[in-house]
């Protein structure tokens, strides 16, 4: 028999090795998992990556710091603007910039915005992995929402390189403040409708609760962070351990979960839109008139050294490091993505499970491959 | 016996579940004032589809007279990340006899653009802007790179120059 035909391998003891990917539904992206089978049941899950390296942080060595921006946006794409911010951070402590008061509150607002739509379309998406077609269309409804906010302001839907070090690209638009404030109204009406579709239902429960369960303590041996960190009882979010931009004058919550499960990622996420709704409510009011950018050389040069700046983005913590040898172009430039930790995680919460519930562990994990090649 | 309750009591569970999410699905189903679905290709000419701002292209505007700002000084050229400028200059002669620089061709590719606004935003006499055309597809590649000063437009400010000396 022509064993080259089959798309899986049998090995001796009965295991059989099957691919998932890199043309796979339910990986969105390119990741290929190697997947060791006992009958059904999972033994072992080898992530591969590489296949869509772009080799950013090779590239940033070429580029000046505003030029750096727009890759920022090509790692993690759904969280764009949390990228962006993370390099002008960066770059403002260094150099000292002293930012508008009304930058710092768009940003927050919009910080929050990218997170509920990558919130939104990560629901969708899970749900549509699991089976529930149906969730996709309410999720993306209302996700074309606040991308039509995004358009108005900055003329792009996803990769809006919108912030530059020292302030934004140009203004929003002047119906931004109140356009924003409809969708919460908008978005707080429709929320129920998300809990009522998928969360309440029996078939998702049976097929989240319980399944792949990460401790503690696995959480921060692999540096999970984000919704899928605290859903394990890992209180790693940013915002609120080392507080940027205006987080600090703002009340929320951490949301934490301590069951570990895939339906403890889930809910963390489900709460997490409810509390960025609170901080848009809270920081939509204290935008200010002023200007929308702190005045910058053209030409900007951080002085000799290292410097490193964490954010919180849709999917965890992102860190950029930067070394600096006083040239317009940073010497070394690192981005530590909260995706590759994320997926790591993978072999050793799937193992005993089957392989369908593969699926439902690795979607709960919100996987962005991007983020993780670079 | 508890069993079978238990039994038959998830099965009531999970039908009452079921219909909330069926609720949900029957309540848009009957009420066409949600549709938000657009008939995209017909709906084309109708109504504006994208909004002011949006990042279609970089485009240079250009006036009646067939005229544009951009004086060929090459800073979009110098800021683009990825090198979707050219800029190509030619001398002329101007009033006094002495050569002077203008912009020959303003070469953009838009397959390499990423839409960064870097240029639009650099540029010291506002002589690029975003164009709302987002129906890129072509049957060739090379269609794509675009000359963006129109044959036989000049810049606005030479005449003024001009004016000024006489
Ligand atoms: S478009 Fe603007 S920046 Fe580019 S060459 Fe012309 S004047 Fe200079
Ligand atoms: S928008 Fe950015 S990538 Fe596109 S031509 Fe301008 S500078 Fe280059």
């Amino acid at each position: 028999m022509d064993t080259k035909l089959k798309n899986y391998i049998v090995k001796e003891n009965g295991d059989i090795i099957l691919n998932m990917g890199p043309q796979h539904p339910s990986t969105h992206g390119v990741l290929r998992l190697e997947v060791v089978l006992k009958g059904e049941t999972v033994k072992q899950v080898v992530p591969h990556i590489g296949y869509i390296h772009r080799g950013i942080e090779k590239m940033c060595e070429y580029d000046t710091y505003k030029q750096i921006i727009h890759l920022t946006d090509r790692m993690d794409y759904l969280s764009a603007h949390m990228n962006n911010e993370a390099v002008c951070l960066l770059v403002e402590n260094a150099l000292g910039i002293e930012v508008p008061e009304r930058v710092k509150y768009i940003r927050v607002v919009l910080d929050e915005l990218t997170r509920i739509a990558s919130h939104q379309l990560w629901w969708s998406a899970y749900g549509m992995d699991l089976g529930a077609l149906t969730a996709f269309f309410y999720g993306m409804r209302d996700r074309e929402r606040i991308l039509d906010i995004f358009e108005e302001s900055f003329g792009s839907r996803l990769l809006h390189s919108f912030n530059t070090p020292g302030g934004l690209m140009h203004d929003v638009h002047p119906n931004f403040q109140k356009h924003t404030m409809e969708f919460v109204k908008y978005f707080r009406k429709k929320l129920p409708e998300y809990h009522q579709l998928l969360t309440d239902n029996v078939i998702f429960r049976n097929r989240t609760q319980g399944i792949g369960v990460m401790s503690k303590e696995t959480a921060i041996a692999y540096g999970v962070t984000g919704p899928s960190g605290r859903g394990s009882g890992y209180s790693c979010d940013v915002r609120k351990i080392a507080p940027y931009g205006v987080y600090d004058q703002l009340e929320f919550e951490e949301i934490i979960y301590d069951e570990g499960d895939s339906f403890a990622r889930y809910m963390v996420r489900m709460k997490e839109i409810e509390q960025s709704l609170n901080i848009i409510e809270q920081a939509v009011d204290k935008i200010t008139d002023g200007p929308y950018t702190a005045k910058v050389k053209p030409i900007i040069k951080l002085p000799e050294g290292e410097y490193y700046q964490r954010v919180e983005t849709a999917r965890g913590e992102l860190g950029v490091y930067v070394v600096s040898d006083g040239k317009k172009f940073p010497y070394r430039m690192h981005f530590r993505s909260p995706n590759f930790n994320n997926l790591f995680v993978l072999n050793t919460i799937a193992k005993g499970h089957l392989i369908a519930d593969l699926v439902a562990i690795s979607g709960s994990l919100d996987l962005v491959i991007p983020d993780i090649d670079r | 016996m508890s069993g079978v309750i238990k039994y038959f009591a998830d099965i009531l569970h999970g039908i009452k579940t079921l219909w909330g999410g069926m609720r949900i699905t029957g309540k848009y189903f009957l009420s066409p004032k949600e549709i938000v679905t657009q008939q995209y290709p017909e709906i084309r000419h109708k109504q504006k589809i994208v909004y002011d701002r949006f990042k279609g292209e970089v485009i240079m505007p250009h006036d009646e007279n067939n005229q544009h700002n951009c004086t060929g000084c090459g800073v979009c050229e110098m800021y683009c990340p990825n090198g979707s400028i050219e800029i190509i200059t030619k001398k002329i002669p101007g009033e006094n006899g002495k050569m002077i620089k203008v912009i020959d061709k303003h070469i953009y590719h838009l397959s390499m653009c990423t839409f960064c606004g870097l240029c639009i935003k650099v540029c010291p006499t506002q002589a690029l802007a975003w164009g709302q055309n987002f129906e890129h597809a072509v049957y060739d590649r090379s269609k794509l790179t675009k000359v963006l000063n129109k044959p036989g437009s000049s810049y606005k400010g030479l005449n003024k120059k001009k004016e000024a000396k006489s």
